[in-house]
């Protein structure tokens, strides 16, 4: 098969890219990287992501990584089937362009270091840092803020249809709303709403129950 | 001026706006917010930019903030300006958007702190960077470059063959890194010296920073 995920099945960077081929109908070969036996720091696994984190990613010959490099591939290069997830207008791109970064710079510091703490470490018999969980519950609740802003006035974050800036936050969302951490969602009725809308798509559901 | 940038002094994310209208040759109006009297947390600064951070920016009635989307938007709209910041070839600008997402990550989370405490505290406070700090954050920064060395031993700019955005979105913080002690750091990798030498003395950079001093 011409695409192959290289990934972890409880990996949320994995699952975003999961979650893009299944809302563009892909198929592909998911090739598990057993990070228990340390795979992901394996000579061959390096060789595919030089940081030894999963996923890694090939579409034919071409070999990716960083998952939301390998979403925009996807996004651009797969524009015919299944959701589109990028906008054709350069000027709503533009806007799409800027709510992916904020995910990347502002969501993803504070929630994935919320998900390390309530999700994982608990999942790893780990004790929880209590100070860290408060510091970037401040984070995200100043985050969601804007969030809360941003949804009052646009259906999704990058505009009026669903697009990648909303999938990239599934993985991390779904972690959260299964700690207390659901409770600073649970409080902003926009973000609760749309929150409750992406986690409900087909693809998403398709994504994390294969 | 159609295009405005909003922005200030010692802000990395400004610098590199500024260095993607520079390579592309465009005109523009820079607009200061001036930092220390909290002007980026002011309404008129919040309605560009709702985390009160700078730079903000617009291109006649397109308004945007978070630096990476603006050249983004920069290389994509003005493609047919001056140097070509993204591949014209889909693979080939995959390869370069997996090492702009490296230095969205890896390499800003590995010299964020440093420029804190090696730029910023001498600057507004005029103290020294916290030894402790600054000597785990040093381990991090070496780690990330000695996958940069592997890589730019194989080709010639990060993101392929040709100079693209994913070399430039480094630009501004190692530019203020090698004013620091961190240059040691980036010297003891031939690969990574030899390509800062050549990013950091592009006209486009010269433009911008001035000539490099060492």
């Amino acid at each position: 098969m011409a695409i192959k995920l290289f990934g972890a099945v409880g990996s949320t960077a994995t699952l975003r890219v999961k979650a893009c081929l299944a809302e563009k109908g892909l198929e592909y070969e998911f090739v598990n990287v057993d990070m228990s036996k340390q795979e992901h720091k394996s000579p061959e696994f390096l060789s595919r992501n030089p940081f030894g984190q999963v996923p890694a990613f090939e579409d034919g010959d071409l070999k990716l990584f960083e998952s939301r490099a390998i979403t925009q591939y996807l996004a651009h290069t797969y524009t015919d089937k299944g959701t589109d997830l990028i906008i054709k207008d350069p000027k709503q791109m533009a806007i799409l362009a800027v709510w992916i970064e904020v995910e990347s710079q502002k969501f993803e510091p504070a929630s994935s270091k919320l998900a390390w703490e309530l999700a994982y470490k608990p999942m790893f018999g780990m004790t929880t840092d209590e100070a860290v969980v408060e510091e970037n519950e401040k984070k995200l609740e100043q985050v969601l803020d804007v969030y809360e802003s941003r949804l009052s006035e646009s259906k999704y974050l990058g505009g009026e249809s669903f697009t990648l800036t909303d999938l990239h936050h599934l993985p991390n969302i779904k972690y959260l709303m299964g700690t207390q951490t659901k409770k600073v969602f649970d409080a902003r009725p926009h973000v609760s709403a749309w929150a409750a809308d992406i986690l409900s798509r087909p693809a998403w559901v398709k994504a994390t129950t294969t | 001026m159609a295009i405005k940038v909003y922005g200030s002094d010692f802000s990395i994310g400004t610098y590199r706006v500024l260095l993607c209208l520079a390579e592309k040759d465009i005109d523009f109006e820079l607009v200061t917010v001036h930092l220390a009297s909290g002007e980026h947390k002011k309404p008129h600064i919040l309605a560009r930019n709702p985390f009160g951070q700078i730079p903000a920016f617009e291109d006649g009635d397109i308004k945007l903030f978070e630096s990476r989307a603006i050249a983004q938007y920069i290389s994509r709209t003005y493609a047919d300006k001056g140097t070509c910041l993204i591949n014209m070839d889909p693979k080939k600008a995959a390869l370069e958007a997996v090492w702009i997402e490296v230095e969205a990550h890896h390499f800003n989370r590995a010299t964020t702190a440093l420029m804190w405490e090696l730029c910023m505290k001498q600057f507004l406070f005029g103290q020294n960077g916290d030894e402790d700090i600054v000597n785990a954050e040093e381990k991090k920064l070496v780690s990330v470059l000695d996958v940069y060395e592997a890589r730019l031993s194989e080709s010639k700019y990060l993101g392929g063959d040709s100079f693209s955005l994913a070399d430039l979105s480094h630009a501004p913080m190692i530019k203020h890194l090698m004013g620091t002690e961190m240059k040691r750091v980036f010297d003891a990798q031939p690969h990574v010296s030899a390509w800062v030498a050549d990013i950091l003395s592009r006209p486009a950079c010269v433009k911008v920073f001035g000539v490099p001093v060492y």
